[in-house]
């Protein structure tokens, strides 16, 4: 069956998605994502949609469902590399994506997500029972 | 129908050099020549290959219907010429020439070959009318729209040079906005913004509307969403330089800015801008 | 000049959508259509399209290049003969949904599109009509 490879840098899982993807092919990058970030006890999620020529509701939602399954697992979720006319269509469509962090590219996520992950860190040594 | 019947293959066919030659010297004689534009043996080349072109088209038997498949090479040999010539500054008179000249050097050859039966030459002179005119104004039609594409890439090209883009810092792009913004300069310059986003790697963009009268609900709606797109690409954009005139408008139309930050001056943008991206001013 | 003649997609399952959006993708960009303008038509297609498969139970794409008074068009027709939509204007509202969708594909294509048009019948179908010019 085909999918999309997850990697794993550190405890961020790196997503890179290359292809046109039907909707099945969404759902398990989905499921698998959010088993790997269990088994691999990941911090941070980052997903690169640079060769993506188009964002629609479908995988709008997909990638909102991503960031907030992640978030109750205990990792911030970053989509990177959104193109320009794929923003302004997003926007058109209505779509939000509020609960979405963003940055321009992988190596801005990477910082993003570091940064993310030792802010966490920090607030868990001060409180160490967490919420 | 003419279909079968028509001679106009043969004819054209048996005399392809001395209708060339004629079609060359009435050419030359038109006094629509543009010499500076295309010498005579580039034109007489375009005449044979087009001359030519038509001959294998109308082997087919059929001779006046152009959109059949036998008269594509033909259609896109015009196309390309045509094009070739509205870009080359070639007026529209000059172009329908080109096709409306090879008229009567065909009616002579007609003439010759058809004379002796008037109802058969008379059947023949129609067919050719009929084809020369619908090449001709195949011709003067795509040229039009050569022409009106060019005119359209220049606007665009006008308004993009309207809309500098200054990388002011590292990270850090600067758009100022000067004169009227309508609908369709402010959607160019929001796709020209987010590109240079991405092209420089900017973490922060700032449109300054100091410089621009009035802001209709239109144009801001425009903005707001430009800063919507941003926030989706990764980068942030400040709106600075809204006057309290065009704020007070904004208000009364309703529009609201929600959490787009916005300044009252540039300075203050620029001071926001650098702190956020951890450079220090003093 | 000449115009490419009408096609006609199969859309019954999800690759089916995929298909879908390549072909108009491509149409756009024959058309010489922009960026901007491609992406924006191939996200309508992408939401219509699904909503065919999805409620409609499957259906078909219309593709046809349009030139009319100069102006350079694509109109893509989507049809299909599922139980239909009860109230459009309810669907047509950003965040109605029946399933678990967000609700956006109806009203967002609407805005994506330079013409609209929608026709449904309680157990006939559903049709919906969308054209871009350049
Ligand atoms: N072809 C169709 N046949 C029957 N019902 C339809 C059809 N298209 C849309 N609908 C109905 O209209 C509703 C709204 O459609 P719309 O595409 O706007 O949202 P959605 O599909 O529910 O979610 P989203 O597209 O955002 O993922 C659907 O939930 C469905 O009930
Ligand atoms: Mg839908």
């Amino acid at each position: 069956m085909e999918k999309i490879p997850i990697l794993k840098l550190g405890e961020i899982l790196l997503v890179s998605i290359q292809v046109d993807m039907h909707d099945r092919l969404a759902i398990t990058l989905q499921d698998d994502l959010t088993a790997r970030i269990v088994k691999d006890r990941a911090r941070g999620v980052l997903i690169d949609i640079s060769s993506l020529e188009m964002v629609d509701s479908f995988i709008g939602r997909m990638l909102g469902n991503i960031a907030a399954m992640s978030q109750a697992l205990g990792a911030q979720t970053v989509v990177v590399g959104m193109r320009p006319a794929v923003a302004i269509t997003i926007v058109e469509l209505g779509l939000s994506m509020q609960n979405v962090r963003t940055a321009l590219n992988v190596e801005r996520g990477i910082e993003m997500l570091q940064r993310a992950v030792e802010e966490s860190e920090e607030d868990t040594t001060h409180e160490p029972s967490g919420t | 129908m003419t279909k079968s019947t028509s001679r106009l293959n043969d004819i054209l066919e048996k005399n392809e050099k001395e209708i060339l030659d004629d079609w060359m010297r009435e050419q030359l004689a038109s006094g629509t020549l543009r010499k500076d534009l295309i010498t005579e043996s580039e034109l007489r080349k375009q005449s044979a290959e087009l001359l030519g072109l038509i001959i294998n088209a109308t082997r087919s038997g059929n001779v006046t219907e152009i959109s059949g498949t036998e008269w594509k090479p033909v259609l896109d040999f015009l196309a390309a010429t045509s094009k070739t010539r509205a870009a080359q500054g070639f007026s529209p008179v000059e172009t329908a020439t080109f096709i409306f000249s090879m008229k009567q050097p065909i009616f002579t050859r007609l003439k010759k070959e058809a004379g002796s039966n008037a109802s058969v030459l008379a059947d023949e002179i129609w067919v050719a009318t009929v084809l020369t005119d619908k090449l001709g104004l195949f011709t003067a039609e795509t040229y039009q729209k050569s022409r009106e594409e060019i005119i359209r890439r220049q606007q665009m090209e006008l308004l993009e040079l309207s809309t500098p883009v200054i990388r002011i810092w590292e990270g850090i792009l600067v758009l100022p906005l000067i004169g009227t913004l309508d609908s369709s300069r402010t959607q160019i310059v929001m796709e020209t913004l987010l590109q240079n986003i991405v092209d420089t790697n900017s973490g922060i963009a700032i449109i300054d509307i100091t410089g621009v009268p009035a802001v209709d609900t239109l144009v801001a709606q425009h903005l707001i969403k430009t800063v919507s797109a941003a926030r989706l690409m990764g980068a942030q954009c400040i709106i600075s330089g809204i006057r309290p005139q065009i704020a007070q408008t904004m208000v009364h139309l309703g529009v609201a800015f929600g959490d787009v930050v916005t300044k009252a001056s540039l300075a203050d943008a620029l001071k926001y801008a650098f702190r956020q991206s951890g450079i220090t001013v003093t | 000049m000449s115009l490419p003649g009408p096609e006609t997609l199969e859309l019954k399952t999800s690759e089916d959508v995929v298909r879908a959006r390549q072909r108009v993708r491509v149409c756009m960009k024959d058309q010489g259509f922009g960026l901007v303008d491609q992406t924006k038509m191939v996200t309508a297609t992408s939401e219509l399209a699904r909503n065919a498969v999805d409620y409609g139970l499957g259906g078909t794409m219309r593709i046809e290049s349009l030139e009319e008074m100069g102006r350079i068009g694509i109109r893509l027709v989507f049809l299909d003969h599922g139980p239909g939509i009860p109230d459009i204007d309810l669907a047509l509202t950003d965040g109605y949904t029946s399933g678990h969708g967000l609700g956006l594909g109806l009203g967002g294509s609407k805005r994506l599109v330079n013409e609209f048009e929608i026709w449904s019948k309680p157990d006939e179908g559903t049709r919906v009509t969308i054209t871009r010019w350049r």
